[in-house]
């Protein structure tokens, strides 16, 4: 019986063999598939394992982390005025993950980005629990107040930027959402996710950056610069030659009416852009051409998506027919424009050409403050020289000045730019229109601020002339906080 | 593989190696309660209040049934009895463990496993020491060979009738103020002492009367019979208890121990080709053995209502696990939720815990475990003797694989316990009974031969010195 005996034995040992062999397969060669695997709740685990890096504002975090008694997460997403900040942080959920800021700089915020390697070393040797870095942002508290203020329970969104280096001051869309609302994974959170996701306002949809709108009269800064640029025109006080109304080219007679009667014939750009005259800078879209108002518009950082870090969709000029073309330079054909890139265009201007690259975070630094990533500013590019964005200047000043409107609380020696804008939507006009204002302010020492505001709303003055009613007191309380602060 | 001096008699006689036992013990009983020690550090950062009564407790156990071995079974393989003792000892510890996690110890779960699981150690080590007190040979079973076969098909039985469902497997057997008692365990060890018995007489007979075709004896149709009914009865226990590990424990050791016995290759051939077609019939037959094998095929997929299945999770254990281990008290196996991580998914935490060396580890245990009896078998002087140890190794072997191999999704999932280091009473009694079997065996094989009688013709011829 001993020889099947040994058989036997044998078999026994492959057995076991197999048991090895497969243990080594799945805890060494599959081990990191299954570490990471996303139905890994470890993964998570460890990730609220330890208090979350901060988001900084004016030297203030804007967001906290709670300790939970959770058996798994143990700490949470707090925030401070979530619904103010939502549009520059995003949510960082324990069921619905990270968006946004959040997102973007997730590793440097958990602790796990490899530049933290030494100090989470030391923390290890020293027995300390490891710690998230925080992120430094560029914007400006009171400004960033200001716009979500004013905004209101409208929709809509504010965007400023420091022309000088690209800095993002403001970050505002509403209706907002208070991301500390989800930030567990419990039935709630469940409920208020649910709630927002299927909000019909979209209150988790980032307008400043990732919506785009028909930019309206506000584009005629760019049509104005792409006609000085192609030397279509000398300077903002040649006249042109544009019928009042204009006939849109290659059509049956189909004419483009003014806001206001009277003083858009052969108007130059200086009294056009006071009186917003349509005629004239559909003429001079149609006389520029698509492919130079294409380049024009792409040299102020048209048809590519920006990253701030947090992406920006991107605004289109899109190739089009000469009559499409000759709306879209007044800002009603099928050019569309995120509020960043129309805050963008006045920063280009106010910068005397000279258009910086935005972004929103300053610095990364570690648990132990060391600077672990120093964003300098970057040109974009110059996408007018400067005696043409002086020209420019001039023109955008004219419109404030000449249209009395409202400074709000900012002084009279600080010389305000700005170009409203009522792009209309819907067939013949039918739905409400949008309501623009771009600006900036511009002292002694250069200009501090530009702000993009763009309001979605159904009481909006369709006389855009004035200044529209809504937007531009927003964008003046903006500039007003950001000069404020600037002075100190 | 040459037989050692193991597998002869010797006339000097063995050394009893007690003593090498008694030092292994020693080991045996410290490793767990360094391992406690280390649980409640990394818990709570303190040394765990029960250390020193765990530690007393099991040293108690490890010394009584050495001054039992070597009382009642001095000549007994030295291994066994540290190996089983240091198993024991570690899925104490591994429980007690998984008791510190509140999610898998609430009062619906049935609280704390580990004082349970004291006591019935401390069942099976009286038990361990009652076979070895009460049988002082092993061939005293071979008179019960029937009453083994009957006393069987009752406990395998016994589940359909009066048992409960639990997890879709239907092998316990609830008994009120006891709780509940898996008869399979218990079935496993009787029915190894049926076929020892039955196959030592029908050994010849399966072994000769056949005839040849295409090069394997075909047995005859009468002797047929018994195979047949075997594997009815464990298709049955499949069917009715949906518990693919007993019957595949069964069908299994009811094929080695008659290729030991009849040393024909044909009947493990008949033996696969008749477990395997079972298998494949209840597999496409059943939704619950259905289930297992989708689960096998694809471990990390969702289940049906897109939760995370209990086969996933206790993969991401291991792999989370890696080469060393997350540190004992700092894995989370209590993910695989429910009873299930102290019981059936025990070398999860093993895995994750002690990571790939202390799994490894764990499976040499058990291998070493094996191969001693496997060695008893071999040392065996008598027919009923070997069988009955190979048997029972191979029993122990099965199981061993069919767990683990179901755990690390090898093999599909199958509803059997680790032997000692899973949570369960039953399991933990019958093999230390198991173990008592294979150590009565053993201490009859390294038994010296007992000294010749003086023979008086011999004395004759003797030469006489000056």
């Amino acid at each position: 019986m001993n020889k099947p005996m040994r058989r036997v034995a044998v078999f026994c040992g492959l057995l076991m063999l197999a048991l090895l062999v497969r243990v080594n397969y799945i805890q060494f060669v599959q081990a990191d598939e299954l570490q990471s695997h996303e139905d890994n709740r470890r993964v998570a685990i460890e990730r609220y394992s330890n208090p979350r890096g901060d988001i900084i504002v004016d030297g203030e975090p804007i967001t906290g982390s709670e300790e939970t008694d959770d058996a798994d997460f143990r700490y949470k997403r707090t925030w401070e005025d979530g619904e103010i900040w939502a549009p520059v942080t995003g949510y960082a959920s324990q069921a619905f993950g990270t968006n946004q800021l959040e997102y973007v700089n997730d590793s440097i915020l958990t602790g796990d980005d490899d530049r933290l390697f030494f100090n989470n070393t030391i923390d290890m040797i020293t027995g300390k629990d490891q710690r998230g870095g925080d992120v430094i942002t560029t914007l400006n508290g009171d400004a960033q107040r200001a716009a979500f203020e004013g905004l209101g329970d409208r929709k809509g969104a504010v965007v400023a930027l420091d022309p000088r280096s690209g800095a993002i001051l403001t970050m505002v869309s509403t209706p907002s959402y208070d991301p500390s609302s989800f930030a567990g994974y419990g039935a709630e959170d469940g409920e208020a996710w649910t709630a927002l996701e299927s909000d019909e306002d979209k209150p988790m949809l980032n307008r400043a950056l990732r919506e785009t709108y028909p930019p309206g009269s506000t584009f005629k800064v760019v049509t104005a610069a792409a006609a000085l640029e192609s030397g279509l025109i000398d300077d903002i006080d040649q006249d042109t030659e544009y019928e009042d109304p204009y006939i849109l080219p290659d059509t049956d007679n189909v004419p483009l009416d003014n806001q206001v009667p009277g003083v858009c014939a052969d108007a130059n750009v200086r009294e056009a852009m006071r009186y917003s005259c349509n005629s004239v800078f559909a003429g001079l879209s149609n006389d520029v051409g698509n492919e130079d108002m294409i380049e024009m518009a792409e040299r102020f950082g048209f048809n590519e998506e920006h990253f701030v870090p947090v992406r920006s969709n991107a605004s289109i000029y899109p190739e089009d027919n000469r009559p499409q073309n000759a709306m879209a330079g007044i800002g009603q054909a099928s050019n569309r424009a995120t509020p960043l890139q129309m805050a963008m265009v006045a920063s280009a201007v106010a910068n005397n050409g000279t258009l910086m690259s935005p972004y929103m975070v300053d610095q990364l630094v570690a648990p132990n403050l060391n600077v672990i990533e120093q964003h300098d500013p970057e040109e974009l590019g110059e996408p007018v020289s400067g005696d043409n964005a002086r020209e420019l200047q001039e023109a955008m000043e004219e419109v404030v000045e000449a249209n009395n409107i409202d400074r709000g609380s900012i002084d009279g020696d600080i010389r305000i730019g700005g170009k409203t804008g009522t792009a209309q939507r819907g067939e013949n006009n039918s739905e409400p229109p949008y309501a623009w204002f771009i600006s900036y302010a511009m002292t002694d020492e250069g200009s501090p601020v530009a702000v993009a505001v763009v309001v979605e709303d159904e009481e909006v003055d369709r006389n855009e002339i004035s200044g529209s009613g809504l937007a531009a007191p927003i964008a003046m309380d903006v500039m007003a906080a950001v000069l404020a602060d600037d002075q100190e | 593989m040459s037989s050692n001096n193991n597998t002869t008699v010797s006339p000097g006689g063995l050394p009893s190696r007690r003593n090498t036992e008694l030092l292994m013990l020693v080991f045996a009983v410290v490793i767990p309660v360094f391992a406690y020690a280390n649980v409640g550090l990394a818990k709570d950062g303190t040394l765990p209040a029960g250390m020193l009564g765990y530690g007393l407790g099991l040293g108690l156990l490890a010394g009584v049934t050495h001054l039992a071995v070597r009382r009642w079974a001095p000549y007994a393989d030295p291994l066994m009895l540290p190996l089983a003792t240091l198993l024991n000892g570690l899925g104490l510890v591994l429980i007690w463990r998984l008791d510190q996690e509140p999610t898998i110890t609430t009062d619906a779960l049935g609280g704390p496993m580990a004082p349970n699981q004291l006591m019935w150690s401390t069942v099976g080590v009286a038990l361990f020491i009652g076979v070895l007190l009460l049988l002082k040979d092993h061939r005293l079973l071979q008179r019960y060979t029937y009453i083994s076969m009957v006393v069987a098909l009752v406990l395998l039985a016994l589940p359909i009738f009066v048992g409960k469902e639990i997890n879709g497997a239907r092998i316990w057997v609830q008994i009120p103020g006891v709780g509940s008692l898996q008869p399979g365990e218990f079935a496993k060890i009787v029915i190894a002492i049926f076929f020892a018995g039955y196959l030592m007489v029908k050994r010849d007979a399966l072994a000769l009367a056949s005839r040849r075709f295409m090069g394997l004896y075909l047995p005859r149709g009468r002797d047929l019979g018994p195979i047949l009914v075997i594997w009815a009865i464990s298709l049955l226990i499949l069917i009715f208890e949906t518990d693919l590990g007993t019957s595949l424990l069964f069908f299994g050791i009811f094929v080695v121990m008659l290729y030991v016995a009849t040393e024909r290759t044909s009947w493990i051939v008949f033996g696969l080709l008749l477990s395997a077609s079972g298998a494949v019939f209840v597999a496409s037959t059943n939704a619950h053995v259905g289930e297992r094998v989708d689960n096998w095929l694809n471990p990390l997929d969702r289940a049906a209502n897109d939760g995370v299945t209990e086969t996933a999770q206790a993969m991401f254990s291991f792999g989370s696990g890696g080469l060393f281990g997350s540190g004992l008290g700092q894995g989370y196996s209590r993910l695989i939720s429910g009873i299930a991580p102290k019981s059936d998914y025990i070398l999860a935490t093993v895995g994750e815990e002690l990571g790939l060396a202390g799994l490894m580890a764990i499976i040499m245990l058990y291998a070493l475990l094996i191969e001693r009896g496997m060695r008893t078998a071999l040392a065996a002087r008598d027919p009923f003797g070997k069988l009955l140890a190979i048997g029972l190794a191979g029993v122990f072997a099965i199981q061993v694989f069919v767990v683990a191999g179901g755990v690390t999704a090898l093999i599909p999932l199958t509803g059997m316990t680790m032997p000692f280091l899973a949570q369960g009473g039953s399991s933990v009694i019958a093999n230390w009974a198991l173990i008592a079997l294979l150590l009565r065996i053993s201490d009859t094989a390294r038994r010296p031969a007992p000294a010749p009688a003086p023979s008086l013709d011999s004395e004759m011829t003797q030469v006489v010195r000056p």
